[in-house]
């Protein structure tokens, strides 16, 4: 009998190609995922030592940072350097025959959306992407990396990345949400009592009841965060919710193909007696809807909370939260709800799938944008967009004031012109609150899409239960 | 990824501590979509005035050191972002091998990725290697990385040392993916195996 193994040994297990003594592997990658940012040189180190892709058929790619969002983007990128960016990766894709979704394709959107919208991601497999968010794949309990451009290059030319094995962390929220707490709230609580640095040379599973619970698009935003928490990939073992999501998806597999995956598929889970090299426990009761207030993502506190007071932490933090407040222009003592935003930036791969645009939707519907706010929306892909057209969201969100743009990163990292000014603040369902992320001076807090609706309606950061019945139900506007 | 094996050029004197990457290579020019073409930006600032005309004065403008193959520095050369914009911008400008008494960590890995052989010498070493520097077109040097030895213009010679498995990668023209692909065998044969067992991927 093999000894007791956590589902990331299992999928470690299933790709090592080669082990050296010291411990360097070569792990077979199943899907390499490719944007227009982070390609570029990979692609032209091939081009000058005269190698291929050696498996353009498990590439895919697609511009996503760098396009507008806005509707006469088929008109051409006016910067320069964007456009050029986005020629480069048309031209790569064209010549190396890899599987490609420009930006006039309805299937365009954030790389991290599509794979799985296309059922290019599937359980068991190892992804990796030019992007640190490529852990959002782990919720279909894939083992999925972010690499840099020299690693692009190598998978690229030999379908395989050198690695060395993570430790096994597993992280557990016991029982059931509360109304108006959602997968959100899950992903920054876990990271506010972990650490930017919890995970830290560790791939972390999430389990327990209130991780079973969640949809497909829920699972995805807790895993796409576990980057944000230092850790090297994020899993969820597959299950009823992971094959019904997958089942019908243009790239996955079918008739006999899919009974065979399913078999295998069915064997993915971490074995009773695993070792864990570190657990974390989590009550789902315990999770309130939370927001950030400084520019780290685990400067998270429930939003009936006050802005800390930098001498209530220890050590290096002390001086992490002061210069944070300063650059957040926050007073501790100050009322979380009490701080009023000029922007509202609903999208993102951290939360802008259906289930996203639902959740905000609905605490939008019959209300308004409070008067002088910025507030987008901007789907995570152009089928997303689709999709919520058909549903009436689309009406929904423009007639409470929102715009209501086309797919791409958009705000998340203001590389395309969407961007804050200096002072700016934003109610943001992205996943990074740093410095500067979200345009030079700009204030981003984090929160879920309901809650970022909550602060659109208010202007100002907000209780989403304050629009919600003590069952979680919508209120009506008044 | 080019062998080194030998080098002859001209040395180019950079007699400074603490170049760092930002020097070598300014921010504004990370936006590119190539590895090549940042030589004409290597050390922009001191290369080049505000209004975009050479600096006469900057080392790698003179006309002896324009075809310069070497770079000889001061300590803690290309400290700073992990930017491998770095290297690169030297190896486009042509130059293959800097000599200084120590180097930032990911700079110096960044090199052995790129061509470029970083070589670690002592201050009294390094000094005269500057003074042959110094003696302009006159001043060719001659690298071996076999014999592990510099030879500057007078014929002396400088042993110098390197780990080995660098230098056999360097020696070799090994990256990474040079190396990988040594086991291209081992990968096609678990490529097969993985078809068979997960058709569907
Ligand atoms: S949406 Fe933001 S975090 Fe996600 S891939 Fe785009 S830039 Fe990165």
């Amino acid at each position: 009998m093999t000894a007791p193994r956590t589902l990331y040994d299992k999928i470690w297990d299933a790709h090592l190609v080669h082990e050296a003594e010291d411990g360097t592997s070569l792990l077979y990658i199943d899907r390499h995922l490719v944007h227009e940012v982070t390609s570029p040189q990979a692609f032209e180190g091939l081009r000058m030592a005269g190698r291929k892709v050696r498996a353009p058929e498990k590439t895919i790619a697609v511009p996503d940072h760098n396009v507008p969002t806005t509707d006469d983007r088929e008109t051409g990128i006016s910067n320069e350097e964007s456009r050029i960016q986005v020629e480069a990766l048309d031209r790569n894709a064209r010549e190396t025959g890899i599987h490609y979704y420009p930006v006039n394709d309805v299937r365009q959107g954030i790389v991290h959306i599509i794979g799985p919208e296309q059922g290019w991601t599937l359980p068991g497999m190892t992804i990796v992407c030019g992007d640190s968010h490529t852990a959002t794949h782990g919720a279909f309990g894939a083992l999925a990396h972010g690499i840099g451009t020299s690693e692009v290059e190598h998978v690229l030319a030999t379908q395989t990345l050198i690695q060395k094995k993570s430790r096994n962390m597993k992280v557990e929220i016991t029982g059931q949400l509360r109304p108006g707490v959602t997968a959100k709230d899950i992903t920054l609580s876990v990271i506010g009592k972990t650490g930017t640095a919890g995970g830290t040379g560790h791939v972390i599973e999430y389990c327990g009841e209130a991780i079973r619970a969640l949809s497909m698009e829920g699972r995805m935003t807790v895993c796409n965060m576990a980057i944000e928490g230092g850790a090297r990939a994020g899993l969820i073992a597959p299950d009823e919710t992971t094959f019904e999501y997958v089942r019908g998806r243009p790239h996955a597999p079918k008739g006999a193909q899919w009974e065979a995956a399913m078999e295998w598929w069915k064997t993915l889970y971490s074995d009773d007696d695993a070792h864990w090299d570190k657990v974390v426990t989590i009550a789902g009761e315990d999770i309130a809807p939370v927001v950030t207030w400084g520019t780290s993502p685990e400067d998270v506190l429930p939003i009936d909370g006050v802005v800390p007071d930098p001498a209530s932490f220890s050590g290096g933090k002390v001086a992490a939260a002061k210069r944070s407040l300063e650059y957040m222009g926050l007073t501790p003592g100050t009322r979380l709800q009490d701080i009023a935003i000029d922007t509202v930036f609903i999208g993102s791969c951290t939360n802008g799938r259906i289930e996203d645009l639902r959740a905000a939707a609905a605490v939008m519907r019959g209300r308004k944008v409070k008067e002088g706010l910025r507030a987008m929306v901007v789907p995570g892909s152009g089928l997303v967009r689709e999709q919520a057209e058909a549903e009436g969201l689309a009406d929904v969100f423009r007639s409470a004031g929102f715009e209501w743009r086309r797919a791409g990163c958009s705000m998340c990292l203001a590389m395309n012109p969407d961007q804050l000014s200096p002072g700016e603040r934003c109610a943001a369902t992205s996943n990074r609150n740093f410095e500067g992320r979200q345009g030079r001076g700009g204030r981003t807090h984090l929160m879920s899409p309901a809650m970022a609706a909550a602060a659109a309606i208010t202007g100002r950061l907000t209780d989403v239960r304050e629009f919600l019945d003590p069952t979680g139900a919508r209120t009506e506007a008044a | 990824m080019e062998k080194f094996t030998q080098l002859t050029g001209i040395a180019a004197p950079l007699p400074m501590m603490n170049v760092d990457t930002d020097m070598i290579i300014p921010k504004q020019f990370l936006k590119t979509i190539r590895r090549e073409g940042l030589g004409r930006n290597l050390f922009d600032e001191m290369r080049y005035e505000d209004d975009g005309k050479e600096n006469p004065d900057f080392v790698l403008n003179r006309p002896a050191y324009r075809e310069a193959k070497i770079l000889v520095s001061g300590e803690n050369f290309g400290c700073g972002s992990s930017r491998e914009h770095a290297p690169w911008a030297l190896l486009d400008f042509g130059i293959r091998c800097v000599i200084a008494p120590s180097y930032a960590d990911i700079f110096y890995n960044n090199c052995f990725k790129n061509g470029i052989l970083p070589i670690v010498l002592p201050q009294e070493d390094v000094d005269k290697l500057m003074e042959d520097a110094e003696r302009g077109a006159n001043a060719t040097v001659t690298v071996d990385l076999e014999k592990q030895e510099i030879t500057g213009p007078d014929g002396g010679s400088i042993h110098f040392d390197i780990d080995p498995f660098r230098k056999h990668c360097l020696l070799n023209g090994l990256d990474d993916i040079g190396l990988t692909l040594e086991r291209a065998a081992t990968i096609d044969t678990f490529e097969a195996e993985a078809a068979q067992a997960r058709p569907w991927v």
